[in-house]
């Protein structure tokens, strides 16, 4: 066990960042904003991490002769990608227990907090980060309330210098309704029971940590209540996590009993319940489209098209994969809803922009706008569609962050064995 | 089979002579005449029989006279049976009457791989067929009384666990000494799929249980060749001895027969089936196979469906068994397939009456029903000379009703008789009370009493002097009444009056009291009798009976007609052919029979539908080299090492949705594999994705026979958890021995069989006889490559192994599937000759995976091996197209070398690129018509075509989908009346699916 561990902390993946935190002008590539707009021939400029101006005007540009100019012309640049939902940092090898760092003892635990566990030299984070996704919400996973996420960027020399913004939502797996029979499920009974014994459970924690967050001194410190307490207050997000829709129907409707409006994640049904959705002003993380329907009746196309549905109904999602890996495939995700009715400018906000909002950074991230964070990928192709999709660089915060990964590496080796060219 | 005959003849010799018996009597002997003179009935001698008025002469267990006026010996006791009809006795086929149920204790966590039953039987504890059910019976283990309430006189009795069951006995339902009960102590032996009560690993798999059956047979021909000079073993000595006996399969579904249809074939057996309830689904092919069908009535609850949102969790095919389930038996009848009905499914005996009027109200006729009650089992089992039809000299079994017991729901049995007893069934068979009675007494408040209600349930109301209706508290019992009412307009004798009375004929005759306690005296005359056309009779609605069709295969998206092969001209596209030129543009292709016949410019047809392909691209199908799709009841049996015995093939589930949602993401054919929980798993199962076909159709005709290897983690039970320690091999090293101990063994069986062979008949007589051994029948195609290994497979060290091993033995490994650290040893595998199915970009889900780089098809493509990119899941199976795109986006390939990873080059290393792969005259018109560039994400096929037939039509899509929503809607308010009418109903609870992949290892085949 000592070896496995040994050749892990070998194969960490050095990060060199460029320090080149300056002024740059990035000119002639086609902009795609994140918001829905596309600026053709467009200049993006940044400085001190931040972008100061994005438009299609070249010429009031070569005014600035302190900033470095980077002709981009015929690329595509996007805003960096938000992973919504993911387990990157806290999973290495899924298989492998001891690598295993997000589902913690017990059922109620919103004291956990996944950014403690976040492992920056994850040999997964560079072969996300290559295909344009540069911050990942990790979650923590496992019993009822299942911890308190934060949002990473994918660079970072620690979890302290990687956190986007610290212990962003706490996380609610909603105990569901929806009674099932299989050889390996529990009795009908059992899970009505089970059901039952959750719901309590979830309604008495929610009323203690609120009761406990409006006492004012002299408390007993609560790790748990503590936790909660930026609940009530909207410092922090709830999420939870409900696909059938009496589930969702009924999370929503608990949530706001303590004032809450909370973010449903999975929200598989999400489709049938729209104008309960629109009333209430609910926000989804919405399950990936590369799925399978959840019922033998549905359209085939369903999963591809339920993007489609909830954003011509007006609601805000954005798309997340469930897993560590996988997030690379992030952008595809959304390439799908936009082949299946969601305009393809839409399908890029839902993985970024939508994304921002959602976890109520937008303010910062999200789309190519002056004023936010410089975060941003430049490819060579359509981001969205695996056949042109070839990030070429891309930036956090000002930074250019380094691409490569030990699979480029590989690849690279064994070409120079068998002598073949890229 | 001397043996049964003989019991049979000393049973009918002990029944003529009733009287004599081997057991004494406490007491005086008992012995009564049993001399009976049904008078005046409407007799049915047989299902096609029938006698308007007549009446039969009962002496003791045997029927002695039928006839319209018989002459009546003096020492009869006359019945009057007028107005009442007698039938046959019903007899079941497929009971467990009189036997104790075998607990099912459950599994270990601990892999068990032996019988845990002690003594010289089967190596696996399914195999029961040491059983005898007549060693275990005893009418003291049941009551006979429910069964004979439902018209049974006759039962066929087994214990339904196991996979080779033992005997059954043919027993009579009569309460008396066991041994005056058994009609035939071997009436035939029972088999199913499912293991029961046995705590062994194997078989977990479907095809796993149709494996241990073949080798069964083969090793208890085995051990019939060799007598005494190998070793004993009572199960299979049970097996030969049974060789004569009927077989009566019991299956779960209806593809299940043709799985054990296709056994009964290879061995010449002809086995009779308990079906499932479900083969009205695919009657037309159960016609081909003319099977003998045992069915049960059990038909579905409606559902709960006022939710809407619940609703949603009930399929399309659920609801549609719903409202067919009740047809199955017409259906069987209407197709001339041979049935007999049974009341196995049933969760009381005492419902089949009623579900029998069901199944006869939804086109089953009574002459139908009657024959597969009665005359059909008595043939079946050979004793129609004793019991099912009612003629001299017959066993005195029938049954007499109040009326028709067929379609009236108020008839009743009223006695059920067996060897010449009557057993009540109904107790108001001579005193149908029921009319109207003119009280002759006054001052108690009453004008009138009228009884009505069911025979064996009467209710009663009184009419007051003036005419007006009142409640009565009314009871029955034995001539006897009880009534209790209130008047309350008397002033004189307020509160309940109590009225006792008795019967003599047709008069009331009794003591009452008034609420304070004075007595009286009444009497009542009965005025008028119910008329017959006073009771009600419940008519089938007309609503109820409006069904839907049946459709192909029987699930959300089927069709009501199977589909047909089109001549098809697709004009003006682009055709990524995969041949050279690579891509024809502006081009049309025509197909016709199946076939492409024609690919060139402006092709002109008159025959040909035309289809627009402007704009859009025409590729071949995408062939799936791993995938685990449309397989029924487990993907692994990887309770042994080497499973080389089992075959996919013989699991192939043709109902599958996910046939359909993938011909809808263009793949037309598809390699069914084993999965990968042991060294050698399966036979694999080739298959085109033809939706709506029988499962041997969807069977890709001619394919090379393949089997499924596995390397590393899965085999090694690497992630099983801590108690999964015991299997061998737990080490890379140790699965490197399995296969040299395999091929090792199936060289020296070739030997053995070949030298064999080489014997004259004298020299053959002296020694053993080879064991014929599916498993190395298998390993030694191997070896003569006449089949070929598809190896799961990740790090490079196995798959250096793997070749070794194969060139140590002379043969080479087919195909390295996943392979994913392929790139690292490509030059050895083109060296080897292998090919390459891997996956575009999976990593990191388990340790070995680790050197996974989305580069490796690129890699192996450029260095020469030939490589394709496959599933081994059902969703990403629905967008291969997009998985190879990634490598042009990883790695560079071409267009063209990038569509041939999931096209042609499986279709190599599959042998079938003469047939499919691209687009070429000659070739299988396996098709796909896509909107745009099928290598971008935006790409959608719009047709899927496979031998001319189009299975997937964007088009049609949408209007299936609008069927199935009216569909569903209209079964829905059809459940909502009839919940309100007051059926009973079951909850809309969802039922999962196993969606399988390589490492799945549900126990698939306890009870």
């Amino acid at each position: 066990m000592k070896r496995t561990l040994l050749i892990l902390a070998m194969c960490i993946v050095n990060y060199a960042f460029a320090q080149q935190s300056g002024n740059i002008i990035f000119s002639g590539a086609t902009i795609h904003v994140g918001n829905g707009e596309v600026i053709e021939n467009g200049i993006l400029h940044i400085k001190n991490g931040k972008i100061i101006a994005i438009q299609n005007n070249q010429q009031a540009y070569t005014n600035d002769k302190t900033a470095y100019l980077i002709d981009v012309k015929g690329k595509e640049i996007y805003p960096g990608l938000i992973a919504p939902s993911t387990r990157l940092g806290l999973e290495e090898v899924e298989a492998v227990r001891a690598t295993l760092d997000y589902r913690e003892v017990g059922e109620l635990n919103p004291n956990i907090r996944s950014l403690i566990s976040y492992n920056t030299d994850s040999k997964l984070i560079p072969t996300v980060r290559s295909n344009g996704v540069l911050t990942a919400m990790s979650v923590p996973e496992g019993g009822v309330i299942t911890g308190t996420s934060s949002l990473m960027k994918l660079a970072g020399w620690n979890w302290e210098d990687a956190v986007y913004k610290a212990d962003l939502g706490i996380h609610l797996n909603w105990p569901s309704m929806r009674i099932y029979s299989a050889s390996w499920a529990p009795s009908a009974d059992e899970q009505r029971e089970n059901t039952a014994k959750n719901y309590k459970a979830i309604i008495n924690f929610f009323k203690e940590a609120k009761a406990y967050a409006e006492l004012k001194n002299t408390k007993t410190v609560n790790l748990k209540y503590e936790a909660m307490s930026a609940l009530f207050t909207g410092d922090k997000k709830l999420f939870i996590a409900a696909d059938f829709s009496k589930d969702i129907i009924s999370a929503v409707n608990f949530a706001k009993e303590f004032g809450i409006t909370p973010v449903i994640v999975g929200g598989r049904d999400a489709h049938l319940i729209t104008s309960f959705l629109k009333e209430n002003n609910i926000s989804i993380i919405l399950e990936k489209a590369h799925a399978l329907p959840a019922r033998d009746d549905e359209d085939v196309d369903l999963p591809y098209k339920k993007a489609a549905i909830l954003y011509q109904a007006g609601i805000n999602y954005c798309i997340a994969i469930e897993g560590s890996w996988q997030q690379r495939n992030l952008a595809f995700e959304a390439g799908t809803t936009a082949a299946y009715g969601v305009p393809r400018e839409m399908a890029l906000r839902s993985v970024s922009l939508s994304a921002a909002e959602i976890l109520g950074v937008e303010n910062t991230l999200g789309s190519l706008t002056a004023g936010k964070d410089a975060t941003f990928v430049i490819s060579s192709g359509d981001l969205l569609d695996m056949k042109y999709s070839k990030v070429e660089s891309a930036w956090i915060q000002g930074v250019e962050i380094n691409l490569r990964n030990n699979q480029d590496e590989l690849n690279e080796k064994y070409l120079k064995k068998y002598g073949i060219s890229k | 089979m001397k043996k049964i005959i003989l019991y049979s003849l000393l049973l009918l010799f002990s029944i003529s002579v009733s009287a004599q018996q081997t057991f004494p009597v406490n007491g005086v002997a008992d012995n009564k005449a049993n001399k009976y003179a049904l008078i005046d009935a409407k007799i049915y001698i047989d299902a096609h029989h029938i006698l308007p008025k007549a009446s039969m002469l009962v002496d003791g267990n045997r029927i002695v006279t039928i006839a319209e006026k018989p002459t009546i010996p003096a020492g009869y006791i006359i019945i009057n049976c007028s107005d009442k009809i007698i039938y046959p006795g019903f007899i079941d086929s497929y009971t467990s009457y009189g036997l104790v149920d075998s607990k099912n204790e459950g599994g270990s966590e601990d892999p068990i791989f032996i019988s845990t039953k002690n003594g010289p039987y089967h190596w696996n504890e399914a195999v029961k067929s040491e059983y005898n059910a007549i060693d275990h019976f005893s009418v003291n283990n049941s009551d006979p009384a429910d069964l004979r309430s439902q018209g049974f006189t006759v039962v066929n009795t087994l214990k339904k666990d196991g996979i080779f069951r033992g005997t059954s006995a043919l027993v009579s339902l009569a309460s008396d000494r066991d041994n005056l009960l058994i009609i035939s102590a071997h009436s035939a032996t029972g088999l199913s799929f499912r293991k029961g009560s046995s705590k062994q690993d194997y078989p977990s798999s479907l095809m796993g249980s149709i494996a241990l059956i073949r080798q069964s047979y083969y090793d208890a021909k085995w051990l019939k060749e060799n007598q005494n000079k190998v070793e004993f073993n009572q199960s299979l000595n049970a097996i030969n001895e049974q060789s004569g006996l009927l077989k009566i399969f019991e299956v779960t579904d209806v593809h299940d027969i043709f799985r054990a249809q296709k056994i009964a074939n290879e061995f010449k057996l002809n086995y009779i089936f308990k079906g499932a309830g479900n083969e009205y689904q695919r009657i037309n092919e159960l016609k081909k196979i003319n099977p003998t069908i045992i069915i049960g009535l059990n038909f579905p609850k409606i559902f709960d469906v006022e939710d809407y949102l619940d609703a949603q969790n009930i399929s399309l095919a659920e609801l549609k068994n719903w409202e067919l389930a009740p047809t199955n038996a017409a259906a069987l009848a209407n197709a001339h397939i041979k049935f007999m009905l049974s009341t196995a499914d049933l969760k009381r005996s005492t419902e089949f009456l009623k579900s029998l009027r069901k199944a006869v109200k939804h086109g089953l006729s009574e002459e139908s029903a009657l024959a597969a009650l009665t005359e059909t089992p008595a043939n079946v089992f050979g004793v129609s000379d004793q019991i099912g039809s009612l003629k001299n000299g017959m066993r005195a079994n029938f049954i007499v009703c109040s009326g028709n017991i067929f379609s009236d729901e108020s008839a009743n049995i009223l006695t059920t008789w067996i060897d010449g007893n009557a057993y009540t069934v109904t107790n108001v068979n001579t005193n149908d009370i029921r009319g109207t009675y003119q009280l002759n007494t006054n001052d108690i408040g009453l004008k009138e009493i009228i009884i009505k209600g069911e025979l064996n349930d009467f209710a009663a109301e009184g009419m007051k002097a003036d005419s007006s209706a009142i409640t009565l508290n009314f009871n029955y019992f034995e001539k006897q009444v009880t009534i209790i009412y209130d008047p309350s307009t008397d002033s004189l004798h307020k509160g309940k009056y109590r009225l006792s009375g008795t019967f003599i004929n047709d008069q009331l005759i009794g003591l009452g009291s008034y609420a304070d306690g004075k007595q009286f005296n009444w009497s009542a005359k009965k005025i008028k009798s119910v008329e017959k056309a006073d009771l009600q009779i419940v008519k089938p609605s007309s609503e109820e009976l409006k069904l839907g069709a049946v459709i192909y295969p029987f699930s959300a998206y089927g069709t009501n007609n199977v589909l047909m092969p089109e001549q098809i001209v697709i004009k003006n596209t682009t055709v990524w052919t995969n041949e050279s030129p690579a891509v024809l543009l502006n081009t049309d292709v025509l197909i016709n029979d199946g076939k492409i016949i024609q690919i060139g410019k402006n092709i002109s047809t008159t025959k040909a539908k035309v289809i627009d392909g402007t704009g859009k691209y025409l590729t071949a199908g995408i062939i799936d080299e791993h995938s685990h799709i449309a397989i029924s009841r487990g993907v692994n049996e990887g309770t042994q090492s080497n499973t080389a015995e089992v075959r996919i093939g013989d699991a192939l589930d043709p109902d599958d949705i996910n046939i359909y949602r993938q011909l809808a993401g263009g793949v037309t054919t598809s390699q069914l594999l084993h999965g990968s929980a042991n060294p050698i798993g399966g036979q694999s199962a080739l298959i085109k994705l033809r939706w709506g076909k029988s499962a041997e159709e969807l069977k890709f005709e001619g394919a090379s026979p393949f089997i499924k290897f596995a390397l590393g983690e899965n085999v090694k039970q690497s992630n099983w958890g801590d108690r999964q320690q015991i299997r061998f091999p737990q080490t890379r090293m140790g699965v490197e021995q399995v296969y040299v101990d395999a091929f090792t063994r199936a060289k020296e069986y070739e030997l053995e069989k070949n030298n064999y062979a080489k014997l004259n008949s004298s020299q053959k007589a002296k020694i053993i006889s080879p064991r014929f051994d599916l498993e190395m029948e298998t390993m030694v195609e191997i070896l003569n490559k006449k089949r070929f290994i598809t190896c799961h497979s990740y790090v490079q060290s196995e798959i250096n192994m793997l070749m070794h091993v194969a060139d140590s033995f002379h043969f080479k490994v087919n195909t390295f599937t996943h392979i994913l650290e392929g790139y690292k040893v490509a030059d050895k595998m083109k060296a080897h000759g292998v090919n390459a199915s891997t996956f575009a970009d999976w990593w990191a889900y388990k340790y070995e995976v680790m050197d996974a780089i989305p580069f490796n098809a690129a890699i192996l493509t450029k260095v020469g091996v030939n490589t394709g990119i496959n599933s081994d899941d059902a969703e990403m199976a629905r967008r291969l197209n997009q998985e190879a795109a990634k490598a042009i986006k990883y790695g560079n390939l071409t267009e063209t070398e990038a569509w041939k990873l999931v096209t042609l080059n499986p279709a190599k290393m599959l042998h079938i690129d003469h047939r499919v792969g691209s687009i070429k005259v000659g070739k299988d018109a396996d098709v796909v018509l896509w909107n745009t560039n099928p290598l971008s994400i935006y790409a959608k096929p719009e047709k899927t075509i496979i031998d001319g037939v189009v299975y997937f039509d964007a088009e049609r899509d949408l209007q299936l989908r609008v069927a199935i929503a009216k569909e569903r809607e209209r079964i829905i308010q059809k459940m909502l009346d009839l919940k309100k009418l007051g059926m009973p109903t079951q909850k809309a609870v969802a039922k999962e699916k196993k969606l399988y992949h390589c490492d799945d290892m549900e126990n698939e085949m306890s009870n």
